[in-house]
């Protein structure tokens, strides 16, 4: 049965984020042939809203204000609840990214709908719309069915693919005035403390590091090969434990759980923690000096030695073969 | 202040997982206060140690969670509530908000602390689920809290970046790691516990019907991802394995 699907095209540094595409490639299995209408919300985001016609939406919708221009549940809410009034959609597809994950339930729970978070494949089962997403960190998956409601998605980065995009495909762009008032949560400031801008959870390639990088300048040779490979660089709990780094890249059951298509993992020994967040990476790499450590039970490809001998020679030779 | 934290019981982090009749088996397997649920606590206690008023940990989940609840009340808390939802048909999120927004309609609440998401299921729902019910504010993935009067200054984690938000009371927050570093209960924290009220409470007793809570939402299946076969550990000098490696990357898993 055809369905009108909504999906929020969310913008980071003036750009649509790639998940974002990704949703709508969902919205257009849910759809089941039905209307798919972008929504794009921000201070001034009406030049990066046709990019969702491309990748697949029919419209799209553009809602300005400067109360959008940084993410607060309050104004989101608002913003969403009076698009989604007034254009009765049966389905909201989100990633699911810190914004996803803060506004969706939100809306879910003022339109008594269900929602499956953080899934990672959708499939079309005699009519029903099937979801599958990990539990316990990736150990186990399940299936998913939304029974009633508006269907609320959200889509984990890097899962599902974008549809192609197609410059020649046309649609009605158009802007939507909101009213947003009695704002209860304010953004005084946002420190960045990531620099490089590849976030984790959306990186195609990781570079991780464990206890064996030693410490915080450990890290270096790990930053260097991320940045020849435009990489994430992220880190075991026993990393972040021993304060080498930051907690916000740990990677495991506590922590982010990540699937890019290649994951280095470099003297990390993979604690069963671990690789609940990173097992179901595409490929593989680990290296470590010790033969017999649990992470090559999960590696496609393992290097036995000393990661500040081997990792800045795989900087050295991938520089040589990327060029 | 009158400070309320939800947790939920989960499986230990270092749990296997396997699959029986269809279902998660729970044979031998050790449960925990979720990791993320024990930051939320810890902060509670911080908080009333530093304003007065009270600790209350709720729980929505099978009777067993009473383990947990204790842990919470050997850590410092002051009151437990359980609330049964074994009667709950296809119990999901919306079911556990709609169960705990009906526990909250006539309590006083100045502050509501949980994680910000359960290792199990990892759907990340019911904090703001419940905070809308409430109509209050929610924060999530929280780092950093500070209560002065009704204001409410927070530092959140977004992806790596620090948010630095000003709210106020009453509020719904969620933990991220960093939080704090939860503190062991100690023996005198143990026995105490024991003496601590810990409330049992059905369906009725929130004037909920079944019907009312029914999930919205079906869980159809779960199995195991494939087993992950160990691949090549290569041989041969250091200089020679990073040239193969680089190679393989290549042609063989087209990654790079």
């Amino acid at each position: 049965m055809a369905k009108k699907v909504l999906v929020l095209g969310e913008v980071r540094d003036g750009e649509l984020r790639n998940v974002s595409y990704e949703a709508i490639a969902t919205a257009k299995e849910i759809s089941e042939g039905g209307e798919i209408v972008g929504v794009v919300c921000g201070e001034s985001v009406n030049d990066i809203a046709g990019s969702m016609i491309h990748y697949g939406a029919d419209r799209v919708l553009v809602v300005e204000d400067e109360n959008l221009k940084t993410y607060t549940c309050d104004a989101y809410t608002q913003a969403l609840m009076q698009v989604i009034d007034a254009e009765s959609p049966e389905g909201i597809v989100f990633g699911h990214t810190a914004l996803g994950k803060d506004l969706s339930p939100r809306l879910a729970a003022k339109l008594q709908s269900g929602l499956v978070s953080d899934i990672t494949g959708i499939e079309n089962t005699g009519g029903n719309l099937v979801y599958t997403r990990p539990i316990y960190s990736g150990k186990a998956f399940e299936k998913k069915i939304i029974t009633d409601g508006v269907m609320f998605v959200t889509i984990r980065p890097n899962n599902i693919s974008a549809l192609e995009k197609d410059e020649s495909r046309s649609g009605d762009v158009s802007k939507v005035d909101v009213t947003i008032k009695d704002l209860r949560t304010i953004v005084k400031e946002i420190v960045r403390k990531t620099t490089d801008g590849v976030d984790l959870s959306e990186a195609k390639v990781i570079v991780a590091g464990g206890r064996g990088v030693k410490s915080e300048d450990g890290f270096e040779p790990l930053k260097e090969l991320a940045d020849v490979l435009g990489a994430a660089v992220g880190a075991s709990r026993g990393a972040c434990d021993a304060d080498y780094c930051d907690y916000s890249l740990q990677i495991g059951q506590t922590g982010k759980v990540v699937t890019p298509d290649l994951y280095i993992a470099c003297g990390i020994s993979g604690a069963i923690q671990h690789l609940a967040g990173m097992s179901n990476s595409k490929i593989i790499v680990a290296i470590n000096k010790d033969p017999e450590a649990n992470i090559f039970n999960v590696a496609d490809y393992g290097i036995v030695g000393d990661l500040f001998d081997v990792v800045p020679k795989l900087t050295e030779e991938f520089k040589k073969v990327l060029v | 202040m009158n400070i309320y934290v939800i947790l939920k019981r989960t499986f230990d982090t270092e749990e296997k997982i396997a699959i029986e009749n269809g279902k998660i088996s729970e044979d031998g397997v050790e449960f925990i206060i979720n990791p993320y649920d024990e930051y939320a606590v810890e902060e509670a206690i911080k908080l009333r140690d530093e304003h007065g008023g009270e600790v209350t940990v709720v729980t929505v989940g099978e009777e067993e969670s009473d383990k947990q609840l204790r842990t919470a009340l050997a850590m410092g808390a002051d009151k437990a509530v359980l609330i049964d939802d074994e009667d709950v048909d296809y119990g999901d999120q919306y079911s556990t908000a709609k169960i705990l927004a009906a526990y909250f309609e006539d309590k006083e609440v100045d502050i509501i602390l949980g994680g910000n998401v359960a290792i199990d299921g990892a759907s990340g729902q019911v904090g703001p689920r419940l905070a809308e019910l409430l109509d209050m504010p929610h924060v999530t993935t929280i780092t950093k809290l500070e209560v002065e009067g009704s204001t409410v200054k927070i530092e959140r984690d977004v992806e790596g970046d620090l948010e630095i938000i000003e709210t106020s009371l009453p509020v719904l927050v969620t933990a991220q790691q960093g939080l704090n570093e939860p503190r062991y209960p100690s023996l005198p924290g143990i026995m105490k516990a024991k003496k601590k009220p810990l409330e049992e409470l059905e369906l009725d007793d929130l004037d909920l019907d079944e019907d009312e809570v029914e999930g919205k939402t079906r869980t159809l299946e779960v199995f195991l991802p494939p087993e992950k076969q160990a691949g090549k550990v290569l041989e041969g000098e250091v200089d020679d394995q990073v040239k193969e490696l680089v190679s393989l990357l290549r042609s063989e898993a087209k990654v790079i």
